[in-house]
Formats: structure tokens, sequence, C-alpha cells
């Protein structure tokens, strides 16, 4: 495999990682995912229903353990507390996986993440022996501080959750990415492919989201937008982007021999 | 009586009773779910031997569409 990601020692060929709600059923979730070429899916743990019909089916028969690796998430906790007994309910779920998403929320309106209350989340959980990917602010010293306590992988927000504002303070991505140690992914914000391209582009390792694809007009198609904008994102930070120069422009094409050019010899007057 | 919170809502089971009869009780027997007693998670090795009764928390989670 070429240029993986490797996230908790495992490697993944797509740098995409996708969310599962907001779609309109388990087969829209399921062409959108496909689509996209992600390896690794976002899910959220919730109580179940008494009465629910328990033929019906669920979001697991469509994506299968077995074809996905699946990263449950805290969505909807305000609380370490609450955060850590739903991670351990979904370890127990999907049988002893170790792999989770971390997110404590502060606000309802903006669902900016609870810095101190995620820290002590995740150094209860590092503990407890999961691998932590962990959403966070894109303040540099928590990012920091979360690597340091044992997270395998740091989440900056680029605009608030479900916003689709986009990368709006580039600057502090590039301080967390250019000081980490673990992975950093992009989790909260993309709005459209050139945003997912943006974020690969600064350096990020990979790029998180669920609305951007799923409130598209139509999901499977910008899916695979987001396949194709990470995947030249990440070329383009590898292969290095010319200097800006604002001052200093530079034709692509040769200066010399331009007709009409002082000293050239006119045809017309050799004939 | 054996009133029990299921999910957060008052339930009365008929008897005490272990984990998987609770399960098979609500149909839920089987399918992918993951069971948590008075706050602590109760593996699916414990499903039998764990009893259910007067004044238990129970938690009933699965796994859904999320981000």
């Amino acid at each position: 495999m070429q240029d993986p990601l490797i996230i908790a020692g495992k490697t993944y060929a797509s740098r995409l990682l996708v969310g599962t709600g907001k779609y309109k059923d388990f087969e829209e979730t399921r062409d959108a995912i496909e689509a996209s070429g992600a390896e690794i899916v976002t899910v959220a743990i919730r109580r179940t229903n008494i009465g629910q019909d328990p033929k019906e089916p669920s979001l697991l028969d469509f994506l299968p353990p077995s074809q996905f690796t699946y990263l449950p998430n805290t969505a909807g906790c305000y609380t370490a507390e609450d955060a850590i007994r739903t991670l351990r309910l979904a370890r127990e779920l999907l049988d002893g996986h170790s792999l989770v998403k971390l997110e404590v929320l502060g606000d309802k309106h903006t669902l900016f993440p609870d810095m101190p209350e995620t820290l002590k989340a995740a150094e209860v959980l590092v503990k407890d022996g999961f691998d932590v990917m962990v959403y966070c602010s894109d303040d540099p010293i928590q990012a920091k501080r979360l690597e340091e306590v044992g997270c395998c992988a740091v989440m900056p927000l680029a605009s608030i959750i479900g916003s689709g504002m986009g990368i709006l303070n580039p600057w502090n991505l590039r301080l967390i990415i250019d000081s980490a140690r673990v992975p950093v992914l992009v989790d909260a914000g993309v709005g459209t492919a050139s945003d997912a391209a943006i974020a690969m582009e600064l350096g990020c390792d990979a790029v998180l989201m669920n609305s951007a694809i799923s409130h598209a007009q139509n999901p499977v198609l910008m899916a695979s937008a987001m396949k194709k904008a990470v995947q030249a994102g990440r070329e383009a930070f590898l292969a290095g982007r010319m200097p800006r120069k604002l001052y200093s422009a530079q034709p692509s094409s040769p200066t010399t021999g331009m007709i009409g050019a002082a000293g050239a010899q006119s045809t017309l007057e050799a004939a | 009586m054996n009133r029990v919170h299921f999910n957060g809502r008052p339930y009365t089971l008929p008897a005490q009773m272990s984990v998987r009869q609770v399960l098979e009780r609500l149909g839920m027997h089987g399918k992918r779910v993951a069971v948590e007693r008075n706050g602590m998670v109760v593996p699916k090795a414990r499903h039998d031997e764990v009893v259910v009764g007067d004044g238990d928390r129970l938690e009933v989670i699965v796994a859904v569409g999320g981000g």
C-alpha cells in the first residue's frame, strides 16, 4: 500500500473517514459510503426502542463490520462520565473493538467541545485500553495535551459541526499539524470538496465528515467528489506547492524569441 | 413487584429474570445490542447469570447512523 494512513498501528488506504448519519435511508447510506471509498465509518450509540420490530434492518446489516472499521462516537455526550459509559457499551457491542471517537460537547447551539471534560474522559479511556481519536477545538495547546495523555489521533474542528463553513482557521490547524506526533484529522466543518482538499494540503493526515456528504443534493456524487478531493489534496501536500509570490510574476512560456522584439530580423526584409 | 428502569423509562417485569430472559421478552435476544445494568456493562457471556430485579436500571443500546 502506497502512502497509507496509520492509526493505532493499523494501516488504511483511504484518508477519508465518513459518518453514517442523516441519510435518507440505509440504501443511500451504503451507496454514498461505497462511493467515498472510506474504510472507517463513524456510528452513534443509542438506546433501543421498546416495541421496535426485531426484524427491522439495522445499520450494521447494510455496512457489515467485516467490511468496515467502525468508529463508535460519543455524539450528544456533555460530560466525561457519559462519554466513558457510552464507549464502554460500544466496546461491548462491537466485540471488544477499541478504536473510538471521543467527543464531549459543551454547548447545544454551537456543539463546541468542552475541552476540560474531553481531556478528563481521554485520560480514563486511554488507561482503560481504548484507542482514542479525539474531537477537539483548534487550539494547539489542547491538542498537545490530548496527544500527551495518549490519544492516537487528534481531530480539531475546521468550523462548527454541521455548519459546512469550511476551514476557518487554517493557521491554527497548521500549528497543530506541525507539532503533532500523532495523526491530525479535520473533523467537522467541511462543506464541499475544496474544503477537504485545503485540509489535506495543509498537511492533515485525513478528513472526517458526515453532513457535507449526507446533506448534499446528491450525496453519492458528493461522496465521490470528496474521495477525489482528499486524494488530490494529499498529493498536492506531498508534491509541495510552489511559493506564493505576489509581486514577482514569472510567465511560464519563454521570454525570448518573441516576434517583433527589438533586434529580431524581419523575414520580409531578408527576402 | 419487579419495577425496573428500562432505557430511562419505568418497566415492570413479571418476575426477577436474567438479562438474557429480559432480552428474549423484548424480542432483542440474538440482535447486536449491548447491555448495562446499574451503570456497569454486562458482558454477553454473563447474560444468563446476571439477574435483573426491583429497582435496577437497565440500558440496552444499538449502533445507529451518526457522524
